[in-house]
């Protein structure tokens, strides 16, 4: 069986440009989440002095993350902001003083078993850096480690323009390595498989290098096709394996990480220093120069832009991440994220909505859907308020990969309403979980 | 500051409209009208126009009157108007080709909702309702302006039914050389515009390979040839244009094979044993009948489900 999807513009233009830090942003806000679970617990308050590195927020709970001062300088406050799923949390405004001084605390973490492991992947602060955002050590603290068969490492970057896990296949080999190693020693996994979409072949030549030097890597090419990166998509791509509804891979003996996230493990262990900066893709139509930076976490997205030497217009749309699953920001005060890889800054014409017409069945969204959902029957049975209709359909396997809104000719809002229905589902599930 | 559009993911959409779609499609029946203007004369070029005009007029009044959102932009009204006029007789009295265009638009398509709406296919229903309402001026045919044919009056296929040679061979079915509806005499024009269709991947091969196929298996087996059943009558413009209509045909690949199966089936029921020497429209209508249950029948089962999606 093969799975459907669709053939979208690539423009990773970006591809060739290696990343280059922004100059010190003055000041940086650093939200108390940047990730899937409870907000972190923040560590600091008005006036106190920070490092490069230092602790300012606790995990708080078993999902949930540290987070880390990004530079040294004071802090100016502790606000409050609302995160683009509409969320009110705390935030660290931080005062750059310029010095970027590195916390004395920092060394390379000391371990020698799988508890340790997890708890330097945990002190190191780092989430599903591919976009999800999921605490990583909350993902690889498997109860029974030898359910996992194998890792599947995601470098299918899927979505146009962002080419920021491309950056990492080229220049953070080693660290990928000493990431896969890490997880061969602690993990007892003797099965890697890194997938990459066709469009990168110098990555792709790479990681077949990487390959060479170990019998436990392998290169799976995949096709050039959206959204190879969706991860049940790339785990049935590369294992032919069917992670069951509600399922995680694990289920089915996998564990996906992404690529980005795994090289930055490998990077901590070696320097101890925390995720603190990321690559991010500058690109869209607005953007004079479209280039890889590397910016510290928190650094406002309007800093981001003059790397790229400036906007060509007043942008229309600024995107977290690509324009298929991507967020538009509110404002361009928003921070880089921890999970942020990209942002595309949309002139008027490229972020133009097409308007919207009536449905003309002519069944596009189902034929192109990669799980074989019916879009077209959702909608028609969310507005009919039709609850055990959506369940029978199956919308909660939905990914919001958003094919089925590109190919719809009617422009019909498919992806917001399959949200809307997923809610809608979720509650009527628990409401009957209850009457039980 | 700045105006920030912040609508929900994704962001990138295809070029792929409605309207360029029914544009294609409105392309595909090119090659079909040049070839009745050449066969029948100026005036399926007439009726052509007039079926147009009257459905985009009716649809839009419609509209106006029920104060919706005007959709003739969309085109879809043309192509109705197009597919109706190929489906009548160029002899046609102008006024009976008016009604059936009000009767495709406003009784088929707006009084279930307009495009995508409609469980029968307009155009379809307009042409049985008007053999029905006008048999005598539906079903009386000319010849093409150049044939010496001495049968005058019968299509291919009704002189079959009737146990005459026609003296129509291969070839001027092929092109299209003998009696008939206006549009749907000429085999290449249509298939030409299949082709299109097909390449621009406004439809796919499902239905028109299992209708076609189908009718030439089944005739086959009951003795008529194949070759002639399936180029004659409209059987090659109901499988590429008619059947292939959206809102009325089933959008899963099964479906859309089960759906061409069942036409073609019916289309050899009605020309082998029923009164009528010609099936295809009232094969079509019966399973537009039929679709919503295909379509629920032949659902897929998405990746992983647990449960079965079928209702
Ligand atoms: S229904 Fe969901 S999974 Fe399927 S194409 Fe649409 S967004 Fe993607
Ligand atoms: S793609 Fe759009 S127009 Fe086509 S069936 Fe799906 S919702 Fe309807």
């Amino acid at each position: 069986m093969k799975l459907h999807g669709i053939k979208i513009p690539h423009l990773k233009n970006t591809a060739d440009s290696a990343p280059q830090r922004i100059p010190i942003p003055k000041i940086i806000t650093i939200p108390a989440s940047m990730h899937i679970g409870k907000p972190a617990e923040i560590l600091v308050k008005r006036g106190d002095t920070v490092k490069v590195g230092q602790l300012i927020g606790k995990a708080d709970g078993f999902i949930s993350s540290n987070i880390h001062s990004s530079v040294s300088g004071t802090v100016q406050k502790i606000d409050t902001m609302v995160t683009s799923n509409g969320v009110k949390i705390s935030c660290a405004v931080i005062e750059s003083d310029g010095k970027q001084e590195l916390d004395e605390k920092i060394k390379p973490p000391f371990i020698n078993d799988f508890d340790g492991f997890i708890n330097a992947v945990k002190d190191s602060g780092v989430v599903g850096l591919g976009g999800a955002g999921f605490p990583s050590f909350a993902k690889l603290k498997i109860d029974d480690l030898a359910r996992i068969e194998t890792v599947v490492i995601n470098a299918a970057e899927c979505e146009p323009y962002i080419t920021s896990d491309t950056r990492t296949m080229l220049d953070k080999n080693e660290y990928i390595y000493k990431g896969i190693s890490a997880i061969k020693k602690y993990m007892n996994v003797r099965d890697f498989v890194i997938g990459i979409e066709k469009n990168k072949p110098s990555a792709i030549e790479k990681m077949k290098e990487l390959a060479l030097k170990d019998e436990h890597i392998r290169v799976h090419a995949l096709p050039s096709m959206y959204p190879q990166g969706g991860e049940k998509v790339l785990v049935y791509n590369t294992l032919k394996k069917i992670i069951p509804q509600g399922g995680l891979p694990i289920d089915v003996g996998v564990i996906v990480i992404n690529i980005t996230t795994l090289a930055f493990i490998g990077e901590y262990l070696e320097t101890g220093i925390p995720l603190v900066e990321k690559c991010v893709t500058i690109d869209g139509s607005a953007v004079k120069e479209p280039k890889n930076v590397i910016a510290p976490i928190g650094t406002p997205i309007s800093d981001l832009i003059e790397s790229a030497g400036g906007l060509k217009c007043e942008p229309a749309k600024v995107l977290y991440g690509g324009p298929m699953m991507g967020i538009a920001v509110p404002s361009m005060n928003e921070p880089v994220l921890k999970n942020t890889n990209a942002v595309i800054f949309m002139d008027k014409k490229e972020a133009a909505v097409p308007k919207t017409t009536a449905c003309i069945n002519c069944g596009a969204c189902i034929a192109h859907c990669p799980f074989r959902l019916e879009p077209r029957s959702i909608s028609l049975a969310y507005k009919a308020g039709n609850v055990g209709d959506l369940e029978k359909l199956c919308v909660d396997l939905c990914m919001e990969c958003g094919c089925c809104s590109y190919v719809c000719p009617a422009n019909r809002p498919l992806v917001q309403t399959n949200k809307l229905a997923k809610l809608k589902l979720r509650e009527y599930l628990s409401y009957k979980k209850e009457m039980n | 500051m700045e105006h920030l559009n912040v609508s929900v993911s994704p962001h990138f959409f295809s070029k792929r409209t409605t309207q360029n779609i029914m544009l294609d499609v409105i392309i595909a029946l090119m090659p079909a009208l040049i070839a009745s203007v050449i066969i029948f004369g100026w005036r399926s070029l007439l009726i052509t126009v007039v079926c147009i005009a009257c459905c985009v007029i009716s649809e839009y009044v419609f509209r106006k009157i029920c104060q919706k959102d005007n959709t003739i932009s969309d085109l879809s009204a043309v192509i109705t108007g197009m597919l109706l006029a190929f489906n009548l007789p160029v002899t046609i009295p102008v006024w009976q080709a008016i009604i059936g265009s009000i009767t495709a638009i406003i009784v088929v398509k707006q009084l279930f909702g307009g495009i995508g709406q409609n469980f029968a296919n307009p155009a379809i229903t307009a042409r049985i309702i008007m053999l029905v309402a006008f048999s005598g001026s539906m079903t009386s045919w000319t010849f093409s302006e150049n044939s010496v044919d001495a049968l005058s009056g019968a299509t291919p296929l009704a002189a079959a039914a009737k146990g005459f040679s026609s003296g129509v061979d291969y070839m001027m079915l092929f092109l299209g050389d003998h009696g008939g509806c206006l549009g749907e005499t000429c085999a290449l024009a249509i298939i030409l515009g299949g082709i299109y269709l097909l390449i621009r991947k406004v439809i796919t091969w499902h239905i028109p390979v299992a209708f076609i196929s189908t009718v030439a298996v089944m005739s086959f087996l009951c003795g008529k040839d194949p070759l002639y059943q399936i180029l004659s009558g409209g059987l090659l413009l109901a499988a590429f244009f008619m059947a292939t209509d959206y809102s009325t045909s089933p959008s899963t690949p099964w479906g859309k094979i089960i759906f061409g199966i069942g036409c073609g089936l019916i289309t050899i029921l009605i020309r082998v044993w029923g009164s009528l020497p010609e099936g295809v429209s009232y094969s079509i209508l019966l399973m537009n009948i039929l679709t919503p249950y295909i379509s629920r029948l032949t659902r897929q089962k998405p990746l992983g489900a647990l449960g079965g999606a079928k209702s």
